[in-house]
């Protein structure tokens, strides 16, 4: 039961043409237009000599989770409250939570082909190393990812409607990504953004996915900033979340 | 044994009492119809029977248990008003999905050709009609085969067409040995399919009965209108016991009266060899009772 539903949550994902392309392929798009610009591919100092494309990487894969948590699931799930989705769900014997489950499965699964994809092309395309600390990386993904899916399932939690939850959700969604260095690599922060960037759910995620690949584990303050987000926003979702 | 048993059931949403005192029980086999103006907490009662809320007093009983326990998810079907699907679902799909939630679903396939949905298997929810997405609807409530079908509004939007197609499917259900339970504020519609009817006014039962009994009960009275082909004697029709008064209407007479009225009056009127032309009845309607039960001022 809970595999067909998250078939069919892949299956109505991949119909909305617009989070499917930003979800899935645009965090790949720009790893190549970037990569494709030769100045991005020379060694930088204020970089700590990385080259841009090699941090860009990592901020490709901060960026997928960014759009699915805090832009796809809760309008997503928000719709379905609305709809009475949940409540026709409640009327038969699979659970809406199960529905909740499988959205957030489709989403995880999504992220992690989209982040493949992404680190895919950075390796054959422009020769980023991959992550040095495989393990590491995989926990900074998933600490990153349950902090920004706890967040998102809070969102869907108090939003009356799919367009509130999608414009809260974009709300959050530049702020968040300002501070993952999507626009400006973090190394170039002023040292105060820094810190800030630091406590910010996707800051937080690039640091930890970015010693990985480098060849650390994610640092005991950004584990413990992801992890506190999944406990305050998931328990909060928890306890808001209503059926109908 | 009946099947679904409230009583004294009472509901309220912070300030506002919803449901105040609503009884009935509803027979195996039979359309039992939850018949109220808007607002009258119609929609309140059966939530609470499908076990989707609590109620804040009395009790209810479904095939023996409470409301919310989930063995009844499997027996009983519901068909929520206003309960979208995604917009991108295509009706095959749905159709699967949901037969796969439980242990023993009836054939979707026998089910989407038996309410008409086998040419829009590809199609997506967005795209049908609103009688297409009700029917689908009603196939959602039934894919379990359940006992018991809940159906709320489900012929508002449609136009009177789907509409009676939808009523002729609904017998068609209760045929195969569901009971049904069915909300509506359409007088047509509880007169035509329902076995019983509660009659739910400002939270309280105000009638159950037939539709054929509610009737009978606001009004005995019966009214025959004709052109008499000569005049006739006021006092003529009047010496029949079921006449109990005679009008006038220009050349129309209008005969009130009870009992076999019409037998009455057409025995008097072939005895003195009198046609009555353009002969009406009035007997009063669902619709009446309706509005002599629930009436407002």
């Amino acid at each position: 039961m809970f595999v067909k539903l998250t078939r069919n949550e892949l299956r109505l994902l991949f119909r909305e043409p617009l989070p499917a392309f930003f979800s899935l392929l645009f965090p790949t798009i720009l790893v190549a237009i970037l990569g494709s610009i030769p100045a991005f591919r020379q060694p930088n100092p204020a970089l700590g000599g990385s080259r841009v494309i090699d941090i860009y990487v990592g901020i490709a894969v901060a960026l997928t989770l960014a759009m699915l948590g805090l832009q796809v699931t809760p309008l997503v799930l928000a719709t379905y409250r609305e709809k009475g989705i949940l409540r026709r769900l409640a009327t038969t014997p699979a659970r809406p939570v199960l529905l909740l489950g499988a959205q957030l499965t489709a989403a995880m699964l999504t992220a992690i082909v989209a982040s493949a994809l992404a680190i895919a092309v950075g390796r054959i395309a422009f020769d980023v190393p991959l992550p040095v600390n495989f393990a590491g990386f995989v926990v900074a993904f998933l600490l990153a990812a349950l902090g920004v899916f706890a967040i998102g399932l809070f969102i869907a939690a108090l939003a009356p409607t799919g367009k509130a939850a999608n414009s809260i959700g974009t709300l959050l969604f530049f702020p968040s990504m300002f501070f993952a260095g999507l626009w400006t690599p973090r190394e170039v922060f002023p040292h105060v953004l820094q810190r800030v960037g630091d406590f910010t759910p996707l800051g937080a995620g690039e640091v930890a996915l970015h010693s990985a690949a480098t060849g650390h584990w994610p640092s005991l303050l950004s584990a413990t900033v992801l992890v506190g987000y999944l406990a305050v926003f998931g328990l909060g979702a928890a306890r808001l979340f209503r059926w109908s | 044994m009946p099947v679904i048993e409230v009583t004294n059931l009472r509901k309220r949403y912070g300030d506002t009492l919803a449901v105040r005192d609503v009884s009935f029980t509803v027979e195996r086999g039979e359309i039992f119809g939850i018949l109220g103006p808007n607002g009258a907490g119609k929609t309140t009662t059966v939530e609470c029977v499908a076990g989707l809320r609590k109620p804040d007093g009395g009790t209810i009983t479904v095939l023996g248990r409470p409301p919310r326990d989930p063995s009844l998810r499997r027996t009983v079907g519901v068909q929520l008003q206003e309960s979208q699907l995604p917009d991108k679902i295509s009706v095959r799909e749905a159709l699967e999905l949901y037969s796969a939630f439980y242990p023993e679903p009836a054939d979707w396939r026998a089910l989407a050709a038996k309410l008409g949905l086998s040419g829009d298997l590809g199609s997506r929810y967005a795209k049908l009609s609103g009688g297409r997405k009700q029917r689908l609807s009603i196939a959602l409530a039934l894919i379990g085969d359940p006992e018991i079908a809940i159906l709320d509004e489900l012929t508002t939007g449609l136009d009177p067409q789907a509409r009676r197609d939808t009523w002729d499917l609904i017998e068609s259900i209760r045929d195969t040995g569901v009971t049904i339970v069915l909300v509506t504020h359409f007088m047509e519609e509880a007169a035509r399919l329902c076995d019983r009817l509660a009659v739910i006014d400002r939270g309280e039962v105000v009638a159950l009965d037939t539709p054929a009994g509610l009737v009978d009960a606001i009004s005995a009275e019966q009214r025959i209108r004709f052109r008499p082909s000569v005049p006739v004697d006021d006092a003529l029709l009047l010496a029949a016991p079921e006449v109990s008064a005679v009008e006038r209407h220009g050349p129309q007479i209008e005969v009130v009266g009870t009992g076999n009225l019409l037998h009455a009056v057409t025995s008097v009127l072939a005895a003195h060899q009198i046609i009555a032309n353009d002969l009406r009845i009035e007997q009063a309607s669902l619709d009446d009772a309706f509005v002599r039960l629930v009436g407002r001022d």
